[in-house]
């Protein structure tokens, strides 16, 4: 049994389904199963936040160990089982997953107004599928998960998004779904290389070299799609323009992770060769990524657009960081996935509360927000401060990390992260004045409301989360110290045997 | 007593031949009453198989053991539920006669006879008892012309694949001298195989591939899926497609056990060539029975995968993938059948239109059905598709596995359009209230379509027995 004495994860991660479960059961007038299900989607989420909060306190820093494990049959003859556990890189994931459900909830309780109850539904069976994913130990397992996020996202998408939903759900779907079967093929070749599909023992298997090559390359087509990389990234800007605001949040705030954390769990410790072999293909399409995506932003007129393409750098800044394989530069991927999660989410959550009450999400259809809703403009200032890494805020340690990590391998690499952070507070900062500075252009701007206390509170533990980050941010890279040392070390130790074993072979 | 060994299809016989006299008396047509007595039938049948005890019997012409036990389980789950689906359908399409009920039954007593089959003559007499009914059934709805042309249709091409699997057995059977499966085997050892007995093989695997409608003998399957009344379609589509795959396993891995390399080309192509066929053509359907006639095509190429690998670990996936393969369609079915409007019964995607708003629960299990037919995991489908890719893996079929998951991804597409359909799309008005059988059979279906990934080794372990007794 683990530290907590009760299967912690797996409540963490089914309690989602109960209350999908119960929404499921209401039975009644329109009015009031809108209103039921709204109330049961927030409490789920909040009690599944409540129970992870035991993550953060009980979790061991010292170890790099997996933690909180549990184990249960499930094809014993495969060598598959039912095996969840975290480690420093997963446990805050986890809690990012958490956290980020009430909020959308609760971004969403004005907003959707039409068939709520399956909305909810599909929130809760999304927010079940990322934690499952971020907490599997098996890869079976987290083949499962990770495919399983398809679904309530297709439909999210699909039925409450905007006007060419249709197609950015197909989009969507089918883009993932092309890249991940292929990692299907790879998990099976590993399986049956391995007997098991236990994630531990994969890590301490080392697959022949030639092997790992093609390992890598269909893992790589699945994360790559998913984190996104350019150029197969062109799925996401459809997507988060026609996903309903909450929809573009879990998005943008844990499924691009998915394919970070894909790459840390997978291709770096099991097949270092072939890893450290693609790391200049990784770094060339990043640094791609970074200032392409960065020069497409600014040139948006759509608000959500352009977040969107920052979305795509920022995950540049990632896969650069953690192909440097270097302590810094993945604590500093991690980090910045971290506070991405939180920064974009609460960009779009900005976006979503202009949206909700103008219904347009055009640039230049606003002008002059911050004379009449103050509050408003503040916050939207701190996220977009948030977002070009100013010091102090949450997306500075993560980009400085990884910048240093990368000025130890290739100082050229560096110098394409630095632009990326020098166009990042371009476009962001060209964003927020066309919409929050200037005159007030049109009438109908004027009698907007400021921010209702809903949103405060929607956005008071976002902007909480975001200075601490900023200001402390030791209180999370120390979650995952241990681990990231063990991962570096790891890699270094099997790129050494290998380079000893072609030493002997010649 | 060996005859005792067939005592489920001498049972089923009897109960044929018992309703049939039954149902001749009454002035009113007896369809509800015979309907419920040949599922009581099928039932009693099952409790047999489950039962019975393993051996051969008949001289060597029947054979009883796990894996025909497996395969007879499936096959008389598919034809009582496709007979539920039939009840409510038949009474509002004015097809309500005692004999549907009847020919399904023999239907499925020749199906078993199939899987139990030891020897070629007993083969073709299974395979002909199921065929005749099946022609008859699928032109049931007579004065249809779609219905008597998916008939006549499938007779003609039926009658012809049948003579090309008499001529392979011929064939067999002169070069080998024997009819019987286990001297045959003894008889067709590699390296010294005449190729007068290799060409009858490929003819008698033609045969077999026209009854699973594989590529490229899959041409009638759209205009005869489209044509039968659709609880028709969907019993063609379940019971006798497991029926003919574990035929065709029984046949290929017994007999021609020895001649692997000869037959696995083959079924390579048919596999490759189902599986393309089945994700492309079914992109332009609008009609929903011809897109699940190409679906099925599709699947019928994903479990060949299994047979193509000849392993141990293949044979247990084709098991896998056809078990969950019929438990899904049957579900996708029942919602087919539900699909009626103002007493008109409907066959076009698009009057799925809304679905998600006026029949949640339905549109909720039809697409728990898309997305496992897609292959989407957690549901029951795409642990199907992982097994035979397992064993593709496994044996280095690379391009098999590739196009595998290419296709899926293709198919895909048009298992969402159905979703997005039901779901994205605005309503045309909602459908009928569907009949309590149809939904009992959604339900069941859909949940163990939903909650396969619980009890996975239930499956596996049963299909891993089946195997064992077929290859061992």
């Amino acid at each position: 049994m683990n530290v907590a004495g009760f299967p912690l994860l797996s409540l963490v991660t089914f309690l989602p389904l109960v209350g999908a479960a119960i929404i499921l059961s209401i039975r009644g007038e329109d009015e009031v199963v809108a209103r039921n299900a709204r109330w049961t989607a927030l409490w789920t989420s909040l009690i599944t936040l409540a129970l992870s909060l035991i993550l953060w306190f009980r979790f061991d820093q010292g170890t790099a160990e997996f933690q909180f494990m549990e184990e249960a049959e499930w094809l014993p003859e495969f060598g598959v089982g039912y095996r969840m556990g975290v480690d420093g890189i997963s446990v805050l994931f986890v809690l990012l997953a958490t956290v980020l459900t009430p909020l959308c909830i609760l971004a969403s309780w004005e907003s959707v107004q039409k068939r709520v109850r399956d909305y909810m539904i599909a929130f809760l069976v999304l927010e079940s599928a990322m934690v499952g994913m971020f907490c599997a130990l098996d890869f079976v397992l987290f083949f499962v998960f990770f495919e399983a996020v398809l679904i309530p996202m297709f439909l999210i998408i699909g039925v409450w998004g905007g006007a060419r939903r249709v197609y950015a759900a197909f989009k969507f779907f089918l883009y993932t779904l092309a890249g991940s079967v292929l990692m299907l093929l790879a998990l099976i070749a590993m399986w049956y290389h391995a007997g098991t599909t236990d994630i531990t023992t994969l890590m301490e298997t080392s697959f022949p070299r030639g092997m790992q090559t093609w390992l890598f390359l269909a893992l790589f087509a699945a994360f790559a799609v998913k984190v996104p990389m350019w150029p197969v990234h062109t799925w996401l800007p459809d997507a988060h323009v026609e996903a309903p605001t909450a929809g573009s949040v879990i998005l943008a705030g844990v499924l691009l992770k998915m394919g970070a954390y894909g790459f840390l769990r997978f291709s770096l410790p099991m097949l270092p060769e072939a890893s450290a072999y693609f790391a200049p293909l990784v770094f060339a399409l990043s640094v791609i990524a970074i200032v392409y995506t960065s020069l497409v932003a600014l040139a948006q007129e759509d608000m959500k657009k352009l977040i969107a393409y920052s979305s795509v750098a920022h995950m540049g800044i990632v896969t650069l960081g953690i192909f440097t394989m270097t302590h810094q530069g993945i604590s500093g991927a991690i980090f910045t996935m971290l506070s991405h999660g939180v920064v974009s989410g609460a960009l779009f959550l900005c976006v979503g509360v202009l949206y909700d009450r103008v219904h347009s999400r055009e640039i230049l259809r606003y002008g002059g927000v911050a004379k009449i809703m103050p509050a408003y403009a503040l916050v939207f200032m701190l996220f977009t401060m948030g977002s070009v890494a100013l010091p102090g805020t949450a997306g500075f340690p993560g980009e400085l990390l990884v910048i240093v990590g990368a000025f130890r391998v290739n100082p050229w690499v560096a110098l394409g992260a630095c632009l990326g952070m020098v166009l990042g507070a371009a476009y962001m900062l060209y964003l927020y004045r066309r919409v929050v500075f200037g005159r007030i252009t049109r009438d109908d701007l004027k009698t907007l409301l400021d921010l209702s206390p809903r949103e405060h509170a929607i956005f008071a533990p976002l902007i909480l989360l975001t200075l601490w980050m900023g200001l402390y941010p030791s209180s999370f890279l120390s979650f995952f110290e241990a681990s990231v040392a063990n991962l570096v070390a790891q890699h270094e130790a099997a790129l050494g045997a290998a380079r000893l074993a072609g030493m002997v072979a010649q | 007593m060996t005859w005792m060994l067939a005592l489920p299809e001498i049972v089923l016989a009897v109960a044929g031949l018992i309703i049939l006299l039954v149902g001749v008396m009454p002035k009113r047509d007896a369809f509800f009453p015979c309907s419920m007595a040949v599922i009581g039938a099928l039932v009693v049948a099952a409790v047999l198989v489950l039962g019975q005890s393993e051996g051969t019997a008949f001289m060597g012409q029947y054979v009883a053991d796990g894996f025909s036990r497996f395969a007879k389980l499936l096959i008389l789950l598919g034809a009582a539920l496709g007979l539920v689906l039939a009840l409510d359908f038949n009474e509002k399409e004015r097809l309500a006669r005692f004999e549907f009920p009847v020919l399904v039954l023999f239907a499925t007593l020749g199906m078993m006879v199939m899987v139990s089959a030891n020897d070629l003559m007993s083969l073709y007499m299974g395979l002909e008892l199921l065929s005749l009914s099946l022609y008859v059934i699928a032109a049931f709805d007579r004065d249809n012309e779609r219905s008597a042309e998916a008939g006549l249709k499938y007779f003609v091409l039926g009658a012809l694949a049948s003579g090309l699997l008499l001529y392979g057995s011929s064939l067999v059977y002169g070069f080998a001298g024997t009819t019987n499966f286990d001297r045959l085997a003894d008889a067709l050892v590699a390296d010294q195989v005449a190729t007068g007995a290799i060409v009858g093989l490929v003819f008698v695997l033609a045969g077999l591939a026209f009854k699973i409608s594989a590529v490229p003998f899959h041409m009638w399957t759209p205009d005869v899926y489209e044509g039968a009344p659709t609880p028709v379609t969907a019993f063609f589509a379940s019971a006798p497609k497991v029926a003919a795959v574990a035929l065709m396993m029984r046949v290929l891995i017994g007999p021609f056990g020895d001649l692997a390399p000869q037959w696995q080309q083959v079924i390579w192509v048919t596999s490759v060539g189902s599986m393309v066929l089945g994700a492309f053509a079914a992109l332009g359907q609008n009609n929903i029975k011809r897109l699940m006639a190409y679906s099925s095509i599709g699947h019928v190429g994903y479990a060949l995968i299994g047979l193509t690998v000849a392993t141990g670990a293949g044979y247990r996936g084709v098991l896998v993938y056809m078990a969950i393969y019929l438990v899904m369609n049957i579900g996708t079915f029942a919602v087919l059948v539900a699909m009626r409007r103002q007493g008109r019964a409907l066959e076009r995607v698009d009057d799925l239109a809304g679905l998600g708003r006026t029949d949640p629960g339905m549109a909720l299990w039809m697409a728990v059905f898309m997305f496992s037919m897609a292959g989407i995991p957690p549901l029951a489908g795409f642990f199907g598709k992982l097994y035979v890719f397992l064993a593709a893996v496994q044996q280095g079929y690379w391009t098999l596995a590739v196009v595998g998951v290419a296709t899926s991804v293709v198919s895909a597409y048009y298992y969402l359009r159905i979703v997005k359909v039901m779901y994205f799309d605005e309503g045309v008005g909602a459908l009928d209230a569907r009949p309590t059988s149809l939904s009992v059979v959604m339900v069941g279906t859909g949940l163990l379509t939903l909650l396969f990934f619980a009890f996975p080794a239930l499956v596996i372990s049963a299909a891993e027995v089946a195997v064992a007794s077929l290859a061992g």
